[in-house]
């Protein structure tokens, strides 16, 4: 097989070999723990401590208020679960949109069941949630916000500023505090993840997303904000996360941060004009939809609908090729259900089940964008001429 | 995307009998209302036996290798026989299928039967 097209970054990224170097004394040399009181356990205290500052850096924000957790799971859970009990005694209202990750999904149902109410709100033809239903959705009770900052299926890029500042000014307005969480997790190396210009008092990371390592991930919680830890134990992350720190991760995570932020407005144009490309050539077989808005959409987004075929289909066949995508279609579980976020841009199930997500990072190549254009049209063709259409006849 | 066994992934490459055939005894059709996955079914009989399937799917990779698996399983498959297939045997005839794509073999299954049957009914009208 020729060598392998990843186009699946939104899924994970590969450890960057200088964030690997980074971490690796870390694990046999500088292996102490971080709590303890010797040089050697000083030495990962101190790199902790690097990781922490090149995050905050990144973020804008107070090395304090940096939280490592175990990934983009684990910091969404302890954002909504941590802000929710911390202030249920002003109120136990949660807005989020319908097209959060299940990460924010689930957590708001298990709050559900223990109290809270929550109002999902709708998104647009394009995936983009409207910050006047935002507002109108705020009452009296509300305490926590969170809506994704993209989208990791469509790429839309959702109006955080712009919400955060409704949320804050009600708040104000009132005299009572609603946190505003963002699930920042398909963000990073893409968009500017300073808080203070978003405007958030919380806000989650994942490593493996940006070119570190998986299982570690980032939760920002702004000084001052209500917030109840989740697990329970040691005092590490100041009280906010127990846990002997996953130290050469934290470090990976620190140096992989870094570099995305140095790469970023480079990795951006790079992979937007190679989107376009594959957007224009995908757009040219018919009977194919974009999902998500032409170019208000993530720097390595693309996810088409091909009518007539399913997207499981679709990447087995890009698979014997050596092309890496995925779909956005879960026929794969059990429930059967198509995508909820191609369901919540209105896409009918049958559309859905037909989606493709293609992610790119900076090291794609034109090559591989041309590859992938002479591929797709003959599995789409291939696959449709095996598709029942109207009615069967003999 | 589940792992899928190498005949799995060897049907989807090269699907077997794909596309209708002009003159056929029987049209079964399979649908799941919940994902669209569809499957039609044509067969030809000579006598006791199946004497020839072709099919049309359009569903995931289970869905196409158990259609495509069970058209060649059932040529020259004796009519009784064939009444007594389940969709577990096209799921080993594939080299088994993922725990959560288990229900996808039943379109196949589902369009054989139903073609079968509607044979039978045309053999025997008002019975
Ligand atoms: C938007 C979003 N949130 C959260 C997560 C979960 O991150 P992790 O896999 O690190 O738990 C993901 C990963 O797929 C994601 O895309």
């Amino acid at each position: 097989m020729d060598k392998v097209i990843y186009m699946d970054h939104s899924a994970t990224t590969p450890v960057d070999p200088r964030v690997l170097e980074a971490m690796l004394p870390y694990f046999t040399q500088s292996f102490g723990n971080p709590s303890s009181l010797y040089t050697l356990a000083q030495d990962a205290a101190k790199a902790v401590d690097e990781a922490r500052d090149k995050v905050a850096k990144a973020l804008n924000c107070r090395s304090s208020e940096v939280v490592f957790t175990s990934g983009g799971t684990e910091s969404d859970n302890t954002a909504l679960r941590g802000a929710a009990f911390a202030l249920q005694h002003a109120g136990n209202h949660i807005i989020t949109s319908a097209i959060e990750h299940h990460a924010v999904l689930h957590a708001c149902e298990w709050l559900e069941k223990r109290g809270f109410e929550v109002t999902y709100l709708p998104v647009d033809r394009d995936g983009r949630v409207d910050p006047k239903d935002v507002a109108q959705a705020i009452t009296g009770k509300t305490i926590l916000v969170s809506i994704m900052y993209v989208n990791n299926e469509i790429g839309a890029v959702q109006p955080i500023v712009e919400v955060s500042r409704i949320v804050k000014e009600r708040a104000q307005a009132e005299g009572r505090n609603i946190v505003m969480h963002t699930d920042a997790v398909q963000a990073a190396g893409w968009l500017d993840l300073d808080v203070k210009k978003l405007g958030v008092d919380m806000l989650s990371l994942s490593a493996h997303k940006f070119y570190g390592p998986k299982g570690v991930g980032v939760l920002y919680v702004k000084r001052h904000t209500p917030f109840e830890a989740q697990g329970l134990g040691g005092s590490q992350e100041r009280n906010r996360r127990a846990g002997t720190e996953n130290v050469p991760g934290i470090v990976g995570t620190g140096v992989a941060l870094a570099l995305a932020e140095e790469r970023r407005p480079s990795a951006v144009a790079h992979c937007a004009r190679l989107r376009d490309r594959l957007i224009e050539g995908l757009l040219s077989i018919p009977g194919t939809r974009l999902n998500g808005h032409r170019t208000q959409r993530l720097a390595n987004n693309v996810n088409v609908s091909f009518e007539g075929v399913e997207a499981e289909s679709v990447l087995l066949n890009l698979d014997f090729a050596g092309v890496c995508a995925s779909s956005g279609s879960a026929c794969s579980s059990a429930s059967l259900e198509p995508s909820h976020v191609l369901v919540g841009i209105g896409l009918a199930p049958h559309i859905a089940q037909g989606s493709l997500r293609l992610s790119l990072g900076p090291e794609n190549t034109d090559e591989e964008v041309d590859r992938v254009l002479s591929l797709l049209p003959g599995i789409v063709a291939k696959l449709r001429a095996m598709s029942p259409v109207g009615e069967p006849t003999r | 995307m589940p792992f899928y066994s190498p005949l799995v992934q060897e049907h989807l490459r090269n699907p077997r009998n794909v596309g209708e055939m002009p003159g056929a005894d029987a049209i079964g059709v399979d649908e799941n209302p919940i994902c669209g996955d569809v499957t039609w079914l044509w067969v030809k009989i000579q006598g006791d036996l199946i004497a020839r399937v072709t099919f049309k799917t359009r569903g995931c990779p289970a869905a196409v290798a158990t259609s495509s698996a069970c058209t060649e399983m059932v040529t020259g498959m004796p009519l009784a026989t064939a009444r007594r297939l389940t969709a577990a045997n096209l799921a080993q005839a594939v080299g088994g299928l993922p725990p959560a794509k288990v229900h996808c073999s039943v379109l196949a299954i589902g369009a054989l039967h139903k073609a079968l049957a509607a044979y039978e009914r045309a053999r025997h009208p008002g019975s």
